[in-house]
């Protein structure tokens, strides 16, 4: 196992050079000057070069990637050009916040979409088959952008003043701020403790559980529904069809009709037999929807103003801002091919009879 | 039976094609169909103010105010009219679109599955970097690149799609290349050229076929997504993507204004997904779903 789990990432390191490349050539190639961009146009051509050259722009290009490359292999991801702040700093703040809406978008496409694939499958070419087809067809022709200002615009104009309002920006309500968990505690002052806490306390619901503020926690997750349904609805309907479909197939087998047949509790046979066989699709499935949520992500924190890691690639790359495009693109990247990978290796938990070697 | 007559026995199949028929038609007929230009300008024409609500005579709007089905943009600009225009716009997008991915993905799959060895390896690790970005990110960063404009954002588009279609079409070229027929034209002295055009491509593809009807689709859904964020189609473009995009502050006051060009993406997507869902079914039963 440890074995397979290795040569997975040794395979992985050609794509992740690859990535590496792409990135850096694709943010050289954006058109315009990055002085001019980040100083403004009144910027003289002395100031520029000192700019440059403190940015280490004036080097080749060859010569950029391979300092590039070794800050890398140290953790170091540069420094924003507009914040003037490290990339890490700003990732720790941001990519929280993409983490939990397409983790609840995901997670809310799975517990619809499975047991609706599934209803679909056992009751095949009934009212209910051919209704949540259609709705997963529908779901999967559905503009997020345009479902997202739809939800915005019923939940938060039309049922305003009733128990149904949701809030249509931002992930909490004037007034409130996240109090990180290890300030509550004692632990760190502010900005003391080390990222990876940092990054925990900016996953505000999970922060509010732990620290037992509920009210801040109910307001998180208020303002979290309409962002992740929005998000939702394409995953959620491809994740149907595919549940249904390969459900579909397994029932046709002579051991689901073996197992009827020496009298297994329907639940049994449903669960046990048939769903547990369907399951490997299904994930591959699941698992290409990571790239699905990322990209509805972009669009999904653009209309409900939320600063995440997809909002904010957006506006570095109009902005030219070098290091966060490669950053964040990197991490994106890197977390795509872990995700990958743990697809991969969960086959073998799923089906014994795949044996890694 | 043959495909066409199982297509038409799919319900998803005929539902499919209604729509799109309706979407060619208004396409096709769109002067005849508008009663306005699509960036016809009616200040000083009609006493209407901008964002007007759809002034419809049948449904009680007073018969002595201009009629305007789908109401007035925030550019005094009838709304139906630049709907209909914009259908031209979605074909176009689609079809472009995917046309070149196939092609280029046509091409480079079919280098890779029938050369095969270290230059199969290279297209094929290539696009793998390319799978590694979620679509939407390296689209906008092409569009970042290009310049933003309809015509950058589907060469954008049509680049993250190309690996799809080399896969697939890679994947039917390996199982095809060890068929006795290949065999039995490569011992008749047919060169490859011969055997590629007339032997490995026309039995590769009907699976592209399906891919590329429910591609149609998924490229006009990504084109409106980056005219959204203001990469893809330019103003006054009645594209709709961009439509939505440009009143969606709006939305509160003029919500007909983003209602209904999102609409008309999603019927339009539904329309290739439902006719790509019949043609699979009666292309290929084995990949029923």
């Amino acid at each position: 196992m440890l074995k397979y789990i290795f040569h997975r990432i040794i395979y992985s390191l050609p794509v992740l050079f690859g990535v590496l490349l792409v990135t850096f050539v694709l943010a050289r190639s954006v058109p315009g000057d990055p002085c001019k961009s980040i100083l403004g146009e009144k910027a003289t051509a002395d100031v520029c070069a000192r700019f440059l050259h403190e940015k280490g722009l004036d080097r080749s290009i060859a010569e950029q990637f391979v300092i590039y490359l070794n800050d890398l292999a140290h953790g170091n991801f540069g420094e924003s050009i507009r914040f003037h702040r490290p990339i890490t700093q700003i990732l720790v703040e941001r990519l929280p916040l993409t983490v939990e809406l397409g983790f609840t978008a995901l997670i809310l496409a799975c517990l619809i979409g499975i047991p609706l694939g599934m209803i679909s499958a056992l009751k095949h070419n009934s009212a209910a088959d051919i209704a949540t087809m259609v709705g997963a067809n529908v779901g999967v022709s559905m503009p997020v952008f345009w479902l997202g200002l739809m939800l915005a615009y019923v939940f938060a104009l039309l049922l305003k003043d009733t128990p149904f309002w949701l809030p249509p920006s931002g992930r909490l309500s004037a007034g409130l701020s996240s109090m990180p968990f290890y300030e509550v505690w004692g632990w760190y002052d502010k900005g003391d403790a080390p990222k990876l806490l940092q990054f925990v306390s900016n996953l505000y619901i999970f922060n509010a559980f732990i620290t037992g503020d509920w009210q801040l926690m109910r307001d998180a997750i208020k303002h979290l529904i309409l962002p992740s349904v929005a998000l939702s609805t394409i995953p959620m309907a491809v994740i149907a069809r595919m549940t249904r479909s390969s459900m579909l197939q397994v029932t046709q087998m002579d051991y689901v009709r073996t197992a009827r047949a020496k009298g297994l509790h329907e639940r049994v046979v449903i669960f046990r037999h048939i769903f547990r066989n369907a399951l490997l699709p299904l994930v591959t499935v699941i698992g290409l929807q990571f790239g699905v949520i990322f990209s509805g992500a972009i669009l999904t924190e653009t209309i409900f103003s939320l600063a995440g890691v997809g909002r904010s690639l957006y506006e570095a790359i109009t902005a030219r801002d070098y290091p966060i495009i490669q950053g964040f693109t990197v991490v994106i990247a890197i977390g795509y091919i872990v995700l990958n990978l743990l697809v991969d290796l969960s086959y073998g938990f799923l089906d014994p009879r795949i044996r890694i070697e | 039976m043959t495909a066409v007559k199982r297509l038409f026995r799919q319900h998803s199949g005929i539902a499919g094609m209604i729509i799109l028929g309706v979407l060619v038609l208004t396409a096709v007929f769109a002067p005849i169909i508008a009663p306005y230009g699509p960036n016809e300008v009616l200040i000083g024409k009609e006493n209407i103010r901008k964002r007007a609500k759809p002034c419809i005579h049948l449904l009680g709007c007073p018969a002595d105010q201009p009629q305007h089905l789908a109401g007035v943009d925030g550019n005094v600009r009838d709304e139906f009219s630049r709907l209909v225009y914009g259908s031209r716009i979605s074909i176009f997008i689609g079809f472009v679109t995917i046309g070149f991915a196939i092609i280029t993905g046509t091409f480079l799959g079919t280098i890779a599955g029938y050369v095969g060895g270290t230059t199969s390896n290279i297209i094929m690790r290539t696009l793998d970097v390319v799978l590694a970005f979620p679509f939407l990110l390296l689209a906008i960063a092409i569009v970042a690149i290009l310049g933003p404009g309809l015509v950058n954002a589907m060469m954008a588009i049509a680049i993250v799609n190309i690996p799809t279609y080399a896969r697939v079409i890679r994947a039917s070229v390996l199982s095809v290349r060890e068929e006795e027929y290949i065999t039995a034209a490569l011992s008749i002295g047919a060169g490859h050229r011969r055997i590629l055009l007339q032997h490995v491509l026309p039995n590769a593809f009907p699976p592209l076929i399906v891919l590329a009807t429910l591609g149609i689709g998924t490229a006009i859904l990504e084109t409106a997504g980056l005219s959204f964020l203001g990469l893809g189609s330019q103003p006054p473009d009645p594209e709709w993507g961009a439509m939505l995009a440009s009143e969606r502050n709006q939305v509160f006051s003029a919500p007909h204004l983003v209602f209904l060009p999102g609409l008309a993406i999603m019927l339009t997507v539904l329309g290739f997904n439902l006719l790509g869902d019949g043609l699979r079914d009666a292309l290929d039963p084995r990949l029923r779903l």
